[in-house]
């Protein structure tokens, strides 16, 4: 461990009841990060996934426990945090220059015109919008607004990007390339990412760690997840590693049947010590993958197909 | 095809005013009803009696006394003989007026109302109330205190005005998306900063359409509160041609509105249009 460059403390998000009480939407949750590394929240709807992103974006303030981020308590947002949205939330009376230049001049405000535009143009290319500049986000398709949402945040060089579920309204193909953008830009820069989403696939891909939450109200996180695929993994042959299903299917069980009765089943859950699950060789090795030498150590920590091995 | 919509329409206006006029004018021919009279009582009783002339207008009537006065729109010949050009002058004067006054308390205090639930709670009541007074209800009152026939006109545009254009700016405040709001949050834009570059614009076409609104009813009020003010002004104009008994003035004065309105619409319309930005 490099240490923890994010570190949320037992933080609890509770709504007034109907009947005069509180609904915890979540309680006592802990979970950590290092700096570098992505990390994916996986839960269903309702769990508090996109509670704990504005808590950490400083949209949102915990009913209980604090935010550490390298080595601060947080205080509402900041220019450190970056947020991309799921609904791009372009400012659509400017053009795509404009509402990079806009998170610009909000950073720093002494530059001068020149300045800021060389700025935003440098990630303006880096999403591979050369051309578009002028443009308002109305002619713009849906991955479009998505790559200036993208450009946006990280034209403020922020210390972590924050994602809620930014690619969930695309269609497959705009996808892919956008998670394939994201990859190289995440993996290029060494940014921290906070990610939530829906999808499986997206999280493998994507995802150093993968955060389990059970459903709410009362959510807990209840695994981490962590990835055994290789640093250099493609999308297109993501599915031929020969920890992908293992991973996958340990993740759908998860969602499918665990996540409901994770309370009951987990008595001693200790929500600061949450169990890390690394899952390793399936014992159907698909015959033509041969090698596998580079995981050893994973290896050993599996111990049959229906469940992985946990450890702390 | 809309080339030939728009010029099927616009054949369908022009046939719809040829027949307007047509029928007014066959309607205002005269009725030929001559009564016999003494030439001294003939004198007295004017055209309708002794040779059946309608007493409304015709349109050549309207007509040739509208072209008069384009020919010379700024004559003034005194308090109860100026030109239309004058009257409209001091409508659209006190109007203006009013109006500007309107929009620099109404678009603040909307901003305001708009953005702090306090506020907006606290000054409801009043708003409520406030709102469907007819503003020339105001009007005594607005005598009494300014002690001013032409500065009460004006106050009483501004208090007519002012309704549409706060509701409106409050209630397009208050909408402003929150992802906006949040995308300038987690950029640490200050508030008076984020007022302008997210707030404003995004309201803008709201307030905007309040303002359109506003200077409809500005328009609509101006003619009544002159009427009551007198001096100057279209709407002193129609009701001293009213005591003229000049009905073809009278009509010239109502068609000259409608057109001065349908202009300070269509300037707010540009505006509107200027701001509104597609989503």
């Amino acid at each position: 461990m490099t240490g923890k460059f994010i570190s949320i403390e037992g933080i609890a998000k509770r709504y007034p009841g109907a009947g005069g009480g509180e609904i915890a939407v979540f309680e006592d949750l802990w979970l950590s990060m290092a700096r570098g590394e992505f990390g994916c929240v996986i839960g269903h709807s309702g769990c508090g996934k996109t509670t704990v992103l504005n808590i950490l974006a400083g949209l949102d303030a915990p009913s209980e426990g604090t935010v550490i981020v390298d080595g601060q308590a947080i205080e509402g947002t900041s220019l450190d945090r970056a947020v991309i949205f799921q609904s791009h939330a372009l400012l659509p009376w400017r053009t795509v220059l404009g509402n990079v230049a806009y998170a610009v001049t909000s950073k720093w405000r002494g530059w001068d015109r020149a300045k800021v535009r060389a700025h935003a143009q440098t990630f303006i290319d880096l999403v591979g919008l050369t051309g578009a500049e002028h443009k308002r986000p109305s002619e713009l398709s849906g991955g479009m607004k998505q790559r200036v949402g993208i450009a946006r945040a990280l034209s403020i060089t922020p210390k972590i990007m924050l994602m809620d579920e930014p690619f969930s309204a695309l269609d497959a193909l705009t996808r892919g390339t956008l998670q394939d953008e994201v990859r190289r830009i995440c993996l290029e820069t060494g940014q921290t990412a906070f990610m939530i989403t829906h999808d499986v696939d997206e999280a493998i891909y994507l995802a150093d760690k993968i955060f389990l939450m059970t459903n709410g109200p009362g959510a807990v996180l209840a695994e981490i997840v962590e990835n055994p695929l290789p640093k250099d993994r493609g999308r297109i042959d993501l599915h031929r590693h020969p920890y992908y299903y293992a991973v996958r299917n340990h993740i759908v069980d998860f969602l499918v049947s665990r996540s409901k009765s994770f309370a009951s089943d987990t008595p001693g859950h200790d929500p600061r010590d949450v169990p890390v699950v690394r899952i390793g060789k399936p014992e159907l090795t698909i015959a033509s993958v041969s090698d596998l030498s580079h995981d050893e150590s994973k290896q050993t920590s599996w111990s049959g197909l229906s469940r992985p091995s946990t450890s702390s | 095809m809309t080339s030939s919509l728009r010029f099927r329409a616009a054949i369908l206006s022009i046939a719809l005013f040829l027949a307007f006029i047509g029928i007014w004018h066959i309607a205002t021919r005269g009725t030929g009803n001559i009564a016999s009279m003494s030439p001294e009582y003939a004198k007295l009783m004017g055209l309708t009696a002794t040779q059946g002339k309608s007493a409304m207008p015709g349109p050549l009537d309207v007509g040739l006394k509208l072209w008069e006065h384009l020919q010379r729109p700024f004559y003034d010949n005194g308090p109860n003989d100026k030109g239309l050009g004058i009257q409209l002058g001091y409508s659209m004067a006190r109007v203006g007026l009013g109006y500007f006054l309107a929009v620099i308390v109404a678009i603040p205090l909307g901003f305001l109302i708009g953005m702090s639930p306090l506020i907006n709670r606290a000054l409801d009541p009043f708003i409520q109330i406030l709102k469907p007074i007819s503003p020339l209800a105001w009007m005594p009152l607005a005598l009494y205190t300014i002690k001013d026939s032409g500065l009460s006109a004006i106050f009483v545009i501004f208090i007519c005005s002012v309704w549409p254009m706060l509701l409106n700016t409050a209630f397009g405040v208050a909408a402003v998306r929150k992802e906006w709001i949040n995308v300038a949050r987690t950029l640490e834009v200050g508030t008076l900063r984020r007022a302008f570059t997210v707030i404003l614009p995004a309201a803008a076409p709201t307030i905007l359409t309040g303002m359109r609104i506003s200077i409809g009813i500005a328009w609509l009020v101006i003619v009544a509160a002159e009427m009551l003010v007198g001096g100057t002004g279209i709407g002193y104009f129609v009701w001293n041609e009213w005591n003229n008994l000049s009905i073809t003035n009278v009509i010239i004065a109502i068609l000259l509105i409608g057109v001065v309105g349908m202009l300070l619409d269509q300037i707010l319309a540009r505006f509107t249009h200027m701001v509104t930005f597609p989503e």
